[in-house]
């Protein structure tokens, strides 16, 4: 089986497309993690009955940029979300499924699930579940989802979240992100190396998070983003005010990097980003069914 | 008699809650078992992350019918409530029986009332033990309405051995069917196990890969551990926390010892056991009487596993720990590139608590603190002083900052990479303790001295903003840290006057005084450490002191308390008692008649009718001086006033204390209150058991 990042990702989509997922791309904002993706983050709550969908998701971590030193530390990297509502009898087994779809042999390895409660503050949703270890290394987080902006999830979804960088690293056997073995093509033919694609974005930026970005403009952005969000809002128009959610809640993130914000202020941040949330989520749910297309 | 077995399987439990769920799970079926009238007798339980299993013998398959009756109204009642009376009993007036009674002719509702069946009540039982489930957290999953820990995957009941049909509601459209068979290990076992009673589904579930019993499995773990370890001739760096949680992971345990990258092995122990246990669940190695770790380490797996996937297992858990080495590693590359006085200014941005400055103004304090109080511990002052300024410098390095617990064991390093004087170093590491009852205090002179000082200004400083313990809350750790003081004067025998201390203390903080309650709390935190220590409830009362300066001596209130527990038992030590008690009784029935306080204590011999007044008197004159604080004139008091017994007994033998002259009567009682305060002014003795 190729086990080359993109070979992973392919593999991942296709096992569950046959699980009947609803195979999405990217969202095209940047965002945190693959949660905030309107798939996952709205689709958890509202009108449909059923709803399972995969998707890869670029997210962005500002403050875990390392100028691209850090083996083993990106402020950029995937995600693979599979979101499964309501949660299968089996979605234990089907995770196990998955791995065994990229190569890696449950019935060899040592895999648990290790108690990790989720939490987002920003988008004011919560739920239990695990960590999933193999041989010791996290490889997934496995999460039941039971509210989300502040509304409760029914049915409950399942949330299954792979880092994929290092699931990859992991099945590559190799301890250095940057020499992952993206197209499984020699380096003569065109093969690239995860390094030779983001190294140099990783450097750059570093610094642009932490040194060079204009803190007075991202603040500029991110009250523009949140008044937008609430003109939006009372337009009744939750999927546009929630694209001006996620840019708040990245804002404050790349704010936070710089160093910017006092503890006290984050707290205050947190809370407006989550104020935002809440209202896309309830404005989401409140949309007549008619506009959801055909719901259940 | 029936016995009942119920087994509950889920997906994964959190290794933390196991234990507390398996008790409620006992006692919530045998309290309901209780309330319908069965008596259960033995309970056998077991519980494993995926788990959960209890059997309760000793049931009666149905309980005897039994007669109920109600007492209705008169017969001379208005036919109104006799009708209200029928309904309430759902019952016909003509079924009524009429019976005389001493009070009148009344109604009486008489019913059977059909036995409970075991096998028919044990479904509502277990819906409603599930549906109140004391789960820390618990969710809903898929459609149900129904909380449990993590998604039940399955239930089953058996009565003696025999499945029982039924189900268990998730919500109000879906159900969970009772199942006769429940599956073992979820990776290779697809061999479904049959419910029939406790004995062998243990058995059977082995089969199955699945040790249920959490102790077997503790067990097994442990003889695991200590194989691998010794066969690389080493020992276990034993660790009870860890244990408990890899018992709670694992369903079928498999020890699989790995190697540390020689790399490494230049890094503090500390690092690499914290490191490895935070982060990786590993157990670590270390020589016989060392306490370096050894350059292995063990992982429990959760499988069965052969030579094939024991290697592959181990490589991937070396491969994990080398990356988590290389933060630790780069974090100890980082750290220790500078001096700690270079973290010092960093400290300011870091607030030690809302009112109180912060942790650099709070260094200030320390180093003058302990500067002060260097001698009382025998510790150079220079050194103390200078210890104590960088003693918290290492809460804003790196790897405090990922292992918070490494807290001063870093600074101590850090402070030895600098040349620091070993005696800084060694306070610097020693400064947090005692962490608990279980931890040391500081062994060194200078790690005494900060670790007294950084405990007191903790105290003074959270009391004087109003940040007092309250009931079972006690956020910052402040009993604590009175303990950790009392502790240190108790075992290092420090005499230091602590009231001065925190006066001190509270100058530092900019306070006006030291807060009133806090020589209050000192006192109840020493009655309860005294207890703690194996002194008796009544003499720990004994020597509490409610003057002002009384932290002034916990040393000796604690000397005085051990001295008075070993004392007070051998006979001169009864006859202490029986002579106080004598004196004490009789002065306490006169305060009732009159304010014997206003009586002036200079006795006058001519006063004296009896021999035994003078032999009393005189004896009291000849007692030893005494002063709070001398151990050796204690024990010469305490004797003097044991002997005192044949004298007070004496007096009491001979003498009437009421004389119908008012002088000779309150001359004698002088006499006694002089020989009760000769007792009192070593400890309030009103306050032993005997003697209350």
């Amino acid at each position: 089986m190729k086990t080359d990042f993109q070979s992973i990702i392919l593999n991942l989509q296709r096992y569950w497309a046959e699980q009947g997922c609803v195979i999405l791309q990217p969202y095209d904002m940047e965002v945190g993690a693959g949660t905030f993706h309107p798939a996952t983050t709205l689709r958890a709550l509202g009108p449909d009955r059923i709803w399972n969908a995969a998707y890869v998701q670029p997210s962005r971590r500002p403050t875990d940029g390392r100028y691209g030193e850090n083996p083993n530390r990106l402020q950029h990297y995937y995600q693979f979300q599979t979101i499964m509502k309501p949660s299968p009898a089996n979605s234990q087994e089907l995770y196990l499924g998955s791995l065994e779809a990229i190569g890696l042999d449950v019935y060899a390895h040592d895999i648990r699930f290790v108690e990790d409660d989720w939490e987002s503050p920003t988008l004011g949703a919560w739920g239990l579940g695990w960590e999933v270890w193999c041989d010791g290394m996290e490889v997934s987080q496995f999460t039941y989802f039971q509210q989300v902006g502040g509304i409760e999830c029914s049915p409950v979804p399942l949330e299954l979240t792979y880092g994929l960088e290092r699931l990859a690293m992991f099945i590559q056997g190799i301890d250095d992100v940057y020499q992952l073995d993206w197209n499984g093509v020699p380096k003569d033919k065109g093969g690239k190396r995860y390094g030779d694609i983001f190294h140099r974005a990783e450097v750059e930026f570093s610094g642009w998070n932490f040194e060079i970005a204009s803190t007075q403009m991202l603040l500029r952005h991110f009250e523009d983003a949140e008044t937008e969000c609430q003109r939006l809002l009372e337009a009744d128009k939750s999927l546009p005010a929630y694209d001006q959610c996620m840019k708040a809640s990245h804002l404050f993130n790349l704010l936070d990097a710089r160093g910017v914000i006092s503890v006290t202020e984050r707290q205050s941040f947190i809370g407006r980003v989550r104020t935002l949330a809440k209202g896309c989520c309830e404005a989401w749910i409140a949309a007549p069914a008619s506009s959801e297309g055909q719901a259940g | 008699m029936a016995s009942l077995f119920v087994e509950l399987s889920s997906e994964e439990i959190p290794a933390r809650m196991q234990k507390a769920a398996i008790l409620a799970l006992e006692t919530g079926l045998v309290s309901a078992l209780k309330d319908r009238g069965f008596t259960p007798n033995a309970t056998k339980t077991a519980i494993s992350p995926r788990h959960m299993a209890v059997e309760i013998d000793g049931l009666a398959d149905r309980l005897a019918d039994r007669l109920e009756e109600k007492r209705g109204p008169r017969t001379s009642a208005p036919q109104q409530a006799i009708e209200g009376f029928c309904q309430s009993a759902g019952i016909t007036q003509e079924a009524l029986e009429v019976r005389n009674t001493d009070k009148g002719e009344f109604y009486f509702a008489v019913s059977s009332i059909t036995g409970s069946v075991l096998s028919e009540c044990i479904g509502d039982m277990l819906q409603t033990i599930i549906e109140k489930f004391p789960w820390p957290k618990s969710q809903r999953w898929a459609e149900t309405s129904l909380s449990w820990v993590r998604p039940l995957r399955s239930i089953s009941v058996a009565i003696d051995g025999v499945p029982l049909t039924g189900a268990l509601q998730l919500s109000e459209r879906h159900i969970l069917a009772y199942q006769a068979e429940v599956t073992g290990h979820p990776f290779y076992s697809k061999q479904p196990v049959t419910i029939s009673d406790f004995a062998s589904y243990l058995a059977d579930m082995r089969t199955a890969s699945v040790i249920v019993c959490h102790t077997e499995r503790r067990t097994e773990i442990i003889r695991q551990l200590e194989q691998c370890a010794n066969e690389k001739g080493l020992v276990l760096v034993s660790d009870d926390g860890l244990l408990d949680e890899i018992c709670g992971l694992v369903e079928w345990p498999q020890a699989i010892c790995g190697q540390i990258d020689d790399s490494f092995m230049s890094l503090p122990s500390e690092v690499l056991i914290t490191s490895m246990r935070v982060h990786q669940k590993f157990f670590a190695l270390k020589a016989k009487e060392s306490d370096t770790a050894a350059p292995f380490f063990i992982t429990v797996a959760n499988r069965r596993a052969d030579d094939n996937t024991t290697d592959l297992i181990k490589t991937g858990n070396e491969r994990v720990l080398r990356a988590r080495l290389s933060d630790a590693a780069f974090f100890w590359d980082q750290d220790k590139a500078k001096p700690l006085d270079a973290y010092l200014p960093l400290l300011a941005n870091v607030t030690f608590y809302e009112g109180l400055g912060s942790v650099r103004d709070k260094a200030d304090r320390l180093s003058a603190l302990a500067t002060i109080i260097a001698p009382a511990c025998g510790a150079e002052p220079a050194i103390a002083g200078r210890a104590a300024l960088l003693a918290k410098a290492d809460l804003v390095t790196d790897m405090v900052g990922e292992f918070p617990e490494l807290q001063g064991i870093m600074g101590g390093y850090y402070a030895r990479q600098h040349d620091e004087d070993s005696a800084i170093s060694d306070a610097i590491t020693q400064h947090y303790r005692p962490q608990g009852p279980n931890d040391d205090i500081p062994k060194s002179p200078a790690g005494l001295a900060v670790a007294l000082a950084d405990k007191i200004d903790t105290l003074v400083g959270f009391f004087g903003v109003g940040a007092k313990p309250t009931g079972s809350r006690d956020p910052y750790a402040l009993r604590r840290a009175a303990l950790g003081i009392l502790r240190m004067i108790d075992e290092a025998d420090l005499d230091i006057d602590l009231a001065a201390i925190f006066a001190e203390a509270a100058v530092r903080y900019g306070f006006d005084r030291v807060d009133d309650e806090l020589a209050g709390f000192m006192q109840d935190r020493l009655k309860v450490s005294l207890r703690d220590s194996g002194i008796s409830y009544d003499i720990a009362e004994s020597v509490m002191s409610d003057v002002d300066d009384s932290t002034a001596n916990l040393r000796w209130q604690i000397r005085l308390a051990g001295h008075l527990q070993q004392y007070l038992h051998t006979e001169a030590g009864s006859k202490l008692l029986a002579g106080y008690r004598r004196i004490s009784s009789i002065l306490a029935s006169e305060t009732k008649k009159q304010d014997i306080s206003k009586i002036p204590l200079d006795i006058n011999a001519d006063y004296f009718e009896a021999e035994a007044e003078t032999g009393l008197y005189q004896a009291i004159q000849t007692l030893p001086a005494y002063q709070r604080g001398d151990q050796g004139m204690l024990a010469q008091q305490l004797d003097a006033l044991a002997a005192l017994q044949i004298q007070i007994d004496r007096f009491f033998d001979d003498v009437i204390v009421n004389h119908e002259t008012a002088e000779i009567r309150e001359n004698r009682l002088a006499l006694l209150m002089v020989a009760e305060s000769h007792f009192k002014q070593i400890a309030a003795f009103d306050q032993i058991e005997s003697i209350r």
